[in-house]
């Protein structure tokens, strides 16, 4: 997969000299980059990607990429980031060793997020423009197939057993499960207000839905197909209507869940066993998007609006660093 | 209209509407609903209550109202006999909430004096205290007026001077138009006590465009020109904003106006009420519309939801410099013990609304 991506036509990127020069000098300063946690942050509004050394707990370099990157994620040997350039409507493929641009995949329009099949080769892409979900064949770099699905398509996960798609419409308001191998929309429920991330538990016995508007975590039954349960937020001095869930992560073991809280800048910690919210963890301004370095010890937030990525101590439950990226931060990928 | 660019699109609010029904019809899809949408323009001369009448007899539950006061008011009563429940998309009159309001007419369209509210919470957090009131000479902008008098006692600020632009009838800056109004703009706004904004009540489109970067001191203007209170700016791209916006020029080939937003606020909530009940039964979709649990996204950064003592939609106002999105309103620090929304506008307590 690694050479064919590679020896793509790539985007003639023409940088200005002084971009040139800054390039060369923070080379010097991260000829180890392999070696460190290295984290990935997509900037919305400066259309770069931030590289996180998550050693040094700091930003080393800047990745130039396409118009307004959004989703971002890694191809699953870990050698080729793949990014949303929604205005660009494309999905860039970043080779991980050289940081640089080589190819790109047939994304449909404005392509927003995405996700991985378990075997890596299949990329189920929400356009938010088409209310569509677009299945790419990365190796193939081809477009397998496109599933109509509700007003603006935003989050997108697969079952843990690679059986279902779900996909979630920020105004249509439902999770759509999709069948794997028929590629058709078997289910539809409806969530609270603009639903955003939809997420399994590992062991594949509830998909979470958050839903921004709403201010809820929908727990969905995948197998009813039904909402058996709603959680709710409250923060003291807040108004509920600046809690807005986005992102959701379970620890490895699904004791916990972690649901970032929009412009309430707080992470919210769920006992998933009681639903409980059993903490509120103060992190940047307008937290959306998470990922968790691969030893689960460390969970990193996007905080679009204070530029910045937050590190969380999983053990601890605590706030260890504020990291500095570009312009509205929007996701972020830890590289295995 | 002085400046070109605002021209009206003849499908202003329609186009709007328009999307809205395939937004729902894409979420109804998944339900087995379907919503259609008619049209029925009524030209100056003709009588609204035909229209209203055709409509009914096609079996609509809901329409949407592109009139002024007087014309709703004039639907209001037939419209309720008829079992239909009309969406006020574009009066802005306060009294279609307060005195003449009614129990099946929906306000989308925002008041003046939430309109005015915004605009003054804005000024007032700007440490822009000192208003000049310039008003037009039309009805509509004395009561516009009106509604900027009662912001500036209720938000502490103060009009130090007023002025009234009498409409002549002149026309845009043709010829020798701009040599005129170069002159006429600063004569006008001559010797007014110190003052930090001109405010210009202009809804008719009559001056306020002129007064910009012509005002005797060199002090900016809000309210019909400069910083204008807008449900809706082409530019706003805030909370998924940006969707809405593509999606709409890619269909109509225009940029979505106030108007076109009001109108799709109306037809979302109708496909949202219809979506939460799975019912295409119009008395469930407006008891659901007019129940607690209702509310309506519409890219402003919070559920929109119903006033329930006189069915005006609670909404944030954008305000906005024709080129960008300068603030948002209600401010920080304007407190409500229940929404902060209901700092703008006439609130419960002051309502003289007995829904009926």
């Amino acid at each position: 997969m690694r050479g064919r991506l590679g020896c793509a036509a790539g985007l003639a990127t023409i940088r200005p000299t002084m971009a040139l020069l800054a390039f060369s000098f923070v080379d010097v300063l991260f000829p180890a980059r392999s070696q460190a946690l290295t984290a990935y942050v997509s900037n919305e509004r400066d259309n770069t990607i931030s590289v996180v050394d998550l050693d040094a707990m700091k930003a080393v370099k800047t990745i130039d990429v396409g118009e307004r990157p959004r989703g971002i994620t890694l191809t699953r040997d870990g050698h080729f980031i793949l990014l949303c350039a929604s205005d660009d409507d494309t999905i860039q493929v970043i080779d991980t060793k050289t940081l640089k641009v080589v190819g790109n995949l047939p994304s449909g329009p404005d392509p927003e997020t995405f996700a991985l099949n378990a075997a890596g080769n299949l990329l189920y892409v929400s356009n938010e423009n088409d209310s569509m979900v677009t299945v790419i064949d990365i190796d193939a770099r081809k477009v397998m197939a496109e599933i109509p699905t509700g007003v603006e398509p935003e989050g997108m996960t697969v079952s843990p057993d690679g059986q279902t798609i779900v996909n979630t419409s920020e105004t249509t308001n439902m999770a759509h499960f999709i069948d794997y191998k028929t590629r058709k929309v078997t289910a539809n429920v409806l969530v609270d207000a603009r639903p955003r991330i939809a997420m399994y538990r590992h062991d594949g016995t509830e998909l979470w839905v958050s839903a921004e508007l709403g201010g809820t975590v929908s727990v969905i039954d995948p197998v009813a197909h039904a909402v058996k349960r709603k959680i709710g937020f409250e923060v003291q001095g807040l108004r509920s209507d600046v809690i807005q869930p986005v992102g959701i992560r379970f620890t490895a073991d699904d004791a916990l869940a972690f649901v970032a809280l929009g412009p309430a800048n707080r992470v919210a910690v769920i006992d998933t066993k009681t639903y409980q919210v059993k903490d509120y963890l103060l992190v940047g301004q307008r937290v959306w998007q998470m990922d968790f370095t691969p030893d689960g010890k460390l969970l990193l937030t996007t905080n679009g609006l204070s530029n910045d990525i937050s590190v969380i101590d999983v053990a601890a439950l605590k706030v260890v660093k504020s990291i500095q990226v570009g312009r509205l931060p929007w996701g972020v990928v830890v590289a295995p | 209209m002085i400046s070109l660019l605002d021209q009206q699109a003849p499908d202003d609010g329609f186009a709007g509407a328009k999307l809205a029904t395939d937004d729902n019809n894409t979420t109804g899809r998944f339900l087995g609903q379907a919503f259609q949408l008619i049209d029925a323009p009524v030209g100056g001369q003709d009588d609204p209550l035909a229209a209203l009448a055709s409509l009914a007899d096609q079996g609509i539950a809901f329409a949407l109202v592109d009139l002024a006061a007087d014309g709703v008011l004039k639907l209001a009563g037939p419209a309720g006999t008829r079992g239909i429940t009309l969406f006020n998309i574009a009066a802005r009159d306060d009294n279609l909430r307060e005195k003449d309001c009614r129990a099946d007419v929906i306000h989308i369209a925002p008041t003046r004096s939430m309109l005015a509210d915004a605009l003054a919470q804005y000024l007032v957090w700007k440490k822009w205290t000192r208003w000049m009131l310039v008003l037009g000479s039309h009805p509509e902008d004395a009561l516009l007026a009106d509604a900027y008098r009662r912001a500036a006692k209720r938000f502490g600020a103060r009009i130090v001077d007023e002025r009234i632009f009498k409409d002549s009838g002149g026309a845009r800056q043709t010829d020798s138009g701009v040599i005129q109004v170069q002159q006429q703009m600063p004569v006008f706004t001559q010797g007014a006590p110190d003052h930090d904004v001109v405010v210009a009540a202009d809804e008719n489109e009559v001056f306020a465009g002129d007064l910009p970067y012509r005002t005797w001191t060199a002090r900016p203007v809000v309210g019909s020109a400069g910083l204008v209170p807008v449900t809706w700016d082409a530019s706003s791209d805030s909370w998924g904003g940006a969707q809405l916006q593509n999606r709409f020029v890619r269909l109509y080939h225009r940029r979505m106006t106030a108007l076109d937003m009001q109108a799709w606020t109306a037809v979302r909530m109708i496909g949202e009420s219809a979506s939460r009940t799975k019912s295409a039964d119009p008395k469930a979709i407006m008891a659901y519309m007019k129940g607690p649990e209702f509310g309506v996204a519409a890219y402003k950064g919070q559920r929109l939801t119903l006033r329930d003592w006189n069915w005006q939609l609670r909404q944030p106002i954008l305000l906005s410099d024709g080129r960008n999105v300068v603030s948002i309103s209600p401010q920080p620090g304007f407190l409500h013990q229940v929404t902060e929304l209901d700092t703008l506008g006439i609130d419960r307590p002051e309502s003289q609304c007995k829904l009926k």
